[in-house]
């Protein structure tokens, strides 16, 4: 039985440019895009934009090993709800995600979820930094990208062969900037709150050292680097820089790196831990610009759901990290000053480069799969406790209004929101 | 007052009207009756997640000079020690009925998160780096003490100001009680960044030792060592130590203090230690004063203001 149905009324915009049209969408393909098209069901898109799924380059789920925080079905509909149709799911999961077989398992959970989860790899085994993960098995299971987000790896040497192997396998290393050394036993940036507060803090040059040392091997190895949640001034310029030396880098940044401070963590409420640390609003400044121009490529939001007794502990003791997915796209649009277009960008067909999944993701067009979000840019709302359909609700937005709204998203065709619901 | 978490919360005619609360308390403890039953019925519990027997001892000390009663909720041997949450730990206390909670923990804004979880009055013991208002406050009364006021006094806080909650207390109770400070140690030992701190810093303690009324000296822990933050204590001591001719050179009226427990040989030699004008006893004989002040201000009232004044009549 065909099922078919035609987005009505919005204004569409991808990559090549915007027009007021409607989308016909047949099958899970997007058949038509024009004016005045009919189908057997009407979805409204008035007022509307009706973009490429958004699609998420950092994402927590916690599966395997933390269910109680966030399973691949919660986090997915979260992602639904937040406009993705793709996320990649970050490998620091117990067991962390360093062989096919954990690859093979968490791909099989996903499957039929609410939105395309692409499962990011371990660079070394365990990521603990010792021995390079298998990332050949990986990649022939499709895994793209790799990185022991949480962490960065630290040896030098074995970073420097990493980005060698995977050059020869084409995929592409993401690193979490941080050198341990000057880290390791810290909870926030290091400055002046920090010393009021008498919290250990580490510096921006924790974050910069590393991306300063991978820019380098990134040119001594000619392999693609992704640097990950980049959070200081100095990052920004660096690979800024590098991009403009014509270095094969992007990079990304998080919601939280261009809305919060470190000023939050006066409140002591470890829902503001998060690494890399919330910084200065000079830093804020910064990743705001780049986004701005560009030369940051992606927003990506290190969605990191944790259980409230988690986030109940101590500041130093609390895990590090907040939910995102849900709120992204408003923050981005409230808080940028960018125009929509530009927003989509950096949330939708650049990160979906970046993923390698450009093919599925990123672009409404005839022919292409229907991954679609359509978004209401004026809808005002104010961001809850609740934490959405997260598994966890350490959310640092609490209170905050913000305007734009993902109304409906469809993934591969499905309608997984409607009218700001989720369907099940 | 509901709580006493940080200095920072405080005005100075805040920390004023403590200072001359325990001005009734002093008095009253040299009557041969030192107990005031100000706080008949109401129960204390002292929360210590981290050891310190002198300032635990000084609080419930206080808090039975005024007739409250007191619990001491032992961390090594309870639930605590089983993973009970910080949570669950102050719910389950809280469920007693209590009035108010003592804590200490090593990790900085503790005091600050457990209000949430209770309706008893919090007063900081010491939490992290961050804060230690009793001790800023027993520290300002045996300075007003020896020179009438804090105002126009030169202070030295010298030491590992960086991981110092005394020294981030001090420094805020004696400017805003009208004293000038200079922080006297090396770069590393002080916290990154001192924007926003109403003090002078020196590297150089034979520069200052000259011109102040006060030198305070802050303790130093061994591990700095192996953190790279000095090279020994040897050297520490020989730049940074109150050496007799160091102590010679201070002005006359000039007094020694330290927070305790001391280490002699290291910040302070022996010999300046047990100077007539090293007055660390009478810190911790007002310490006692400081804290029924404060538990009075926090669970106190008018008409028990009065009984303590009849009982002294």
């Amino acid at each position: 039985m065909t099922i078919e149905y035609v987005i009505k009324g919005g204004r569409v915009i991808d990559a090549s440019g915007e027009t007021f049209a409607d989308v016909l969408v047949r099958d899970g393909e997007i058949v038509g895009i024009g004016p005045d098209l009919n189908g057997s069901r009407t979805i409204d898109a008035t007022g509307c934009v009706v973009a490429p799924g958004l699609v998420d380059l950092h994402t927590h789920l916690r599966e395997p090993g933390k269910e109680e925080a966030e399973t691949i079905e919660s986090g997915s509909n979260a992602a639904a709800l937040g406009g993705y149709t793709a996320v990649l799911a970050m490998p620091n999961t117990t067991p962390a995600i360093d062989c096919a077989s954990v690859v093979r398992d968490v791909q099989a959970i996903a499957r039929g979820v609410a939105c395309d989860v692409e499962v990011a790899g371990a660079i070394t085994v365990g990521r603990a930094g010792e021995q390079l993960a298998p990332m050949g098995e990986m990649s022939d299971l499709g895994v793209k990208i790799f990185t022991d987000d949480g962490t960065g790896v630290q040896d030098i040497r074995l970073m420097r062969r990493a980005l060698e192997y995977a050059r020869g396998l084409g995929v592409t290393l993401a690193q979490h900037c941080e050198v341990s050394e000057l880290s390791a036993g810290t909870c926030m940036h290091e400055g002046e709150v920090s010393s009021r507060l008498g919290m250990p803090g580490q510096p921006a040059e924790a974050e910069e050292l590393m991306v300063m040392r991978d820019i380098a091997l990134a040119r001594m190895t000619g392999a693609r680097m992704h640097f990950l949640h980049l959070s200081t001034a100095g990052s920004v310029a660096m690979v800024a820089s590098a991009k403009a030396a014509g270095l094969p880098v992007t990079c990304e940044a998080a919601p939280h790196h261009f809305t919060l401070t470190d000023e939050c963590v006066s409140s002591f409420d470890p829902v503001f831990k998060v690494h890399p640390p919330l910084r200065t609003a000079g830093d804020v400044d910064a990743v705001r610009a780049g986004l701005l121009s560009g030369s940051i490529d992606a927003i990506a939001t290190d969605h990191a759901p944790h259980p409230a007794y988690e986030k109940e502990k101590p500041f130093d003791e609390a895990p590090p990290g907040m939910l995102g997915l849900e709120y992204a796209l408003a923050l981005a649009l409230t808080e940028l000053g960018m125009d929509i277009a530009e927003v989509l960008a950096r949330l939708s067909w650049k990160p979906a480069e970046i993923a390698g999944i450009a093919d599925r993701h990123g672009a409404v067009a005839v022919g292409r799969v229907a991954n679609l979000c359509v978004i209401d840019p004026n809808h005002e709302w104010t961001i809850d406790a609740s934490g959405g359909a997260s598994r966890s609700t350490n959310v640092p937005y609490v209170g905050r209004t913000v305007r734009g709204k993902v109304r409906h998203t469809i993934h591969r065709g499905v309608p997984t929101v409607l009218d700001y619901e989720l369907q099940s | 007052m509901r709580h006493l978490l940080s200095i920072a919360d405080l005005e100075r005619s805040d920390l004023e009207s403590l200072l001359q609360l325990t001005d009734r308390f002093v008095e009253v403890s040299k009557r041969p009756i030192r107990n005031v039953p100000a706080l008949r019925g109401k129960t204390v519990v002292s929360l210590f997640f981290e050891d310190s027997t002198r300032t635990r001892l000084s609080f419930e000390t206080a808090a039975k000079r005024l007739g409250a009663d007191v619990m001491t909720f032992s961390v090594g041997t309870s639930s605590v020690k089983k993973g009970e949450s910080l949570r669950d730990t102050v719910e389950t206390i809280s469920a007693f009925g209590i009035d108010a909670i003592v804590v200490r923990h090593a990790s900085s804004g503790v005091p600050h998160r457990i209000r949430q979880w209770t309706n008893a009055a919090i007063l900081n013991g010491g939490d992290g780096w961050h804060q230690h208002p009793t001790q800023a406050l027993l520290d300002s009364y045996t300075i007003r003490s020896h020179f009438g006021s804090l105002d126009g006094l030169r202070i030295a806080i010298v030491g590992d100001v960086k991981h110092s909650r005394v020294a981030r207390s001090d420094v805020q109770a004696f400017t805003k009680l009208g004293a000038e400070v200079v922080l006297v140690a090396p770069p590393t030992l002080l916290p990154p960044s001192l924007d926003g701190w109403p003090v002078t810093v020196s590297h150089d303690l034979d520069a200052v030792i000259g011109t102040i009324d006060v030198c305070y000296l802050l303790r130093m822990q061994r591990e700095r060592m192996v953190e790279a933050l000095v090279p020994s204590l040897r050297e520490y001591a020989h730049r940074f130590g109150l050496s007799p001719g160091r102590a010679d050179r201070l002005g006359d009226r000039a007094i020694i203090m330290h927070p305790g427990p001391m280490n002699r040989g290291v910040e302070i030699s022996p010999e300046a230690a047990d100077r007539p004008n090293a007055v660390v006893t009478e810190q911790v004989a007002n310490g006692v004063a400081v804290r029924q002040a404060a538990l009075f201000k926090l669970l106190g009232s008018e008409s028990q203001f009065e009984a303590i004044e009849k009982a002294g009549s």
